[in-house]
């Protein structure tokens, strides 16, 4: 029982909710950069909402399985022909191909069982900067064997309502894709806005910023006109998933899953918890523009998309025939 | 007990993170405050946070994505109810934690620079860096990465010009006042002075970090043999 890596594409590692609880030694929670989707592609296999699945990145991978496997890939739009969005039954000895992303930069495919996998620090998510976690704390290669935790796919295929074939007559409404650019994210004022000048802020509002090539899982880099700050040195504090701060250079950076997690750079602005899988979903070259919004604001939109995933996340479980939560 | 500092407020890191900050600049008593303080929120095992970091200035506090209130108003009231009942002791936060360090040439990058712009000999740095009692200010910057405070104002010396794109696991480098330790290989500015065989970091460990704030450091010199010697067992 296990899935069979043919081609690793260009970062497929596995990822779940992340690592929590450990931030005051150094280790960031990592974990999916689209935690939605990751819910997503979870629900639709039958999982619970933060189990692993694999995070694809803007060029897919090739996978052989080698049991009738109950799969779904969301997330981004990738090319291959496979269905998105929805469970899949993919045959014993069936490929799967996923091309490159035309419509969001991540995916994640999750398996009905999940995959056997030893957690460390209570996640089985990849650290890539300390090299630990998922498979061998790195991103997968050729020849890399996936062990299916659970036997429970053609049960739980069996189980779902509307079936056709190896899949499903409905899907799940994308929660996190870009629908056009320049994406618009939420932000609220950083500890050090006010130390920036008044130039510096409205251009950090007015520019349209462009994703730059060295963006990873640690943070991405924003292109756009250098914004310039007077004072000095800041005492290095506490930074989070969603910081935007701002090197000596003064191209911002907004910090990702894997962030550090103390800074000593100037942070101007905190994107709002609700629009980071949003954000997630930006590949290299990709647009967005940043509106202030307030605490509340901030706050209201992260209660209105958790309702929205509790929405999706009820519906998928009714066609298990399970009443939902 | 001397009086505790007030915070200068409790600011948002988001709508999901709150940093009660105590001093912009670096001062060891504010900087022990927040550690008592961090140990004192831990201690109440509030089901609403999921993190909780004592930084060099102030604590910070992360929020699990559930929590549907106001972080500002719950940080503000569990900072305010844990001063009220008392801090622990700066004695009880932290633990001992002894750091076999060799300073051979080898090891020890920037000895000689460092020793010609503070025109004090190798000898004398190595005797003075071993000589000293620390504490660990914070973890941050990378897993099991501490900035260690208390190092002799003799050996203040600024960050290297050009910083290092590969620093080795387990360097121990100084600069202004303070003493870090690289817990892997990675790129870094501060003057290497000597290695650790210990690893600072394994998440195999039950306790994965050698440091957490507030633990009390000291260095203790090792010949090359004894540091070898101790790699092997790690």
């Amino acid at each position: 029982m296990s899935v069979r890596v043919l081609r690793p594409g260009l970062l497929t590692t596995v990822q779940d909710q992340g690592r929590h609880g450990h931030q005051h030694l150094g280790l960031s929670p990592g974990g999916a950069m689209d935690t939605i989707a990751l819910a997503l592609a979870n629900a639709l296999v039958g999982n619970p909402p933060g189990m692993a699945a694999l995070e694809i990145t803007v060029i897919g991978p090739e996978l052989l399985f080698e049991e009738d496997t109950l799969v779904a890939l969301c997330g981004a739009e990738f090319l291959g022909g496979f269905p998105h969005n929805r469970p899949v039954l993919a045959r014993a000895g069936s490929k799967l191909s996923v091309g490159r992303a035309v419509r969001g930069a991540r995916a994640y495919l999750a398996v009905a069982g999940g995959f056997w996998l030893e957690a460390m620090l209570g996640s089985c998510s990849t650290y890539l900067p300390g090299a630990f976690g998922g498979l061998d704390g790195r991103a997968l290669r050729h020849g890399d064997v996936l062990p299916l935790a659970e036997n429970c796919s053609k049960e739980r295929f069996a189980a779902l309502k509307r079936r056709n074939g190896s899949t499903v007559r409905w899907s799940a409404p994308p929660l996190t894709l870009p629908d056009r650019e320049p994406i618009v994210v939420h932000a609220v004022e950083g500890q050090h806005f006010a130390s920036f000048d008044a130039a510096a802020q409205r251009t950090f509002f007015d520019t349209v910023w462009r994703v730059a090539p060295e963006s990873n899982r640690m943070g991405f880099r924003l292109a756009g006109p250098a914004l310039v700050r007077a004072d000095g040195e800041i005492l290095s504090g506490p930074t989070c998933l969603g910081s935007v701060q701002v090197p000596p250079n003064g191209a911002p950076i907004a910090l990702m899953a894997d962030h550090q997690t103390t800074g000593g750079y100037p942070r101007i602005a905190e994107i709002a918890a609700a629009d980071v899988p949003r954000v997630a979903q930006l590949a290299p070259g990709a647009t967005l523009h940043f509106a202030l919004c307030s605490l509340e604001t901030a706050r209201e939109l992260r209660l209105d998309s958790k309702a929205r995933l509790d929405a999706s996340l009820r519906s998928i479980a009714w066609e298990y025939g399970m009443s939902g939560k | 007990m001397a009086k505790l500092p007030k915070p200068l407020g409790v600011v948002p890191l988001g709508d999901l993170a709150a940093y009660v900050e105590f001093s912009r600049t670096l001062d060891l008593e504010v900087n022990s405050v927040a550690q008592r303080l961090a140990a004192a929120i831990v201690a109440r095992g509030d089901p609403r946070i999921r993190d909780v970091v004592p930084a060099l200035g102030g604590v910070a506090m992360h929020f699990d994505p559930a929590y549907d209130g106001d972080v500002l108003l719950a940080a503000a009231e569990l900072v305010e109810q844990c001063m009220k009942k008392g801090l622990p002791d700066a004695d009880d936060v932290g633990r001992d934690v002894e750091v076999p360090i060799c300073y051979d040439a080898e090891f020890a990058l920037d000895l000689a620079d460092v020793s010609q712009r503070l025109k004090i000999s190798p000898e004398e740095i190595v005797k003075r860096h071993a000589e000293a009692e620390y504490r660990v200010l914070m973890v941050g910057f990378a897993p099991g990465h501490p900035y260690i405070g208390g190092l002799d104002p003799k050996l203040s010396v600024p960050r290297r010009d050009t910083p290092r794109v590969v620093v080795p696991a387990g360097s121990v480098a100084i600069a202004n006042r303070q003493t870090v330790l690289y817990p892997y290989s990675m790129p870094g500015g501060w003057n290497v002075i000597g290695r650790t065989p210990l690893t600072a970091f394994d998440p195999m460990r039950p306790r994965p970090s050698l440091f957490a704030a507030g633990d009390r450091v000291r260095f203790r010199p090792v010949s090359k043999r004894d540091f070898l010697s101790l790699r092997e067992r790690q």
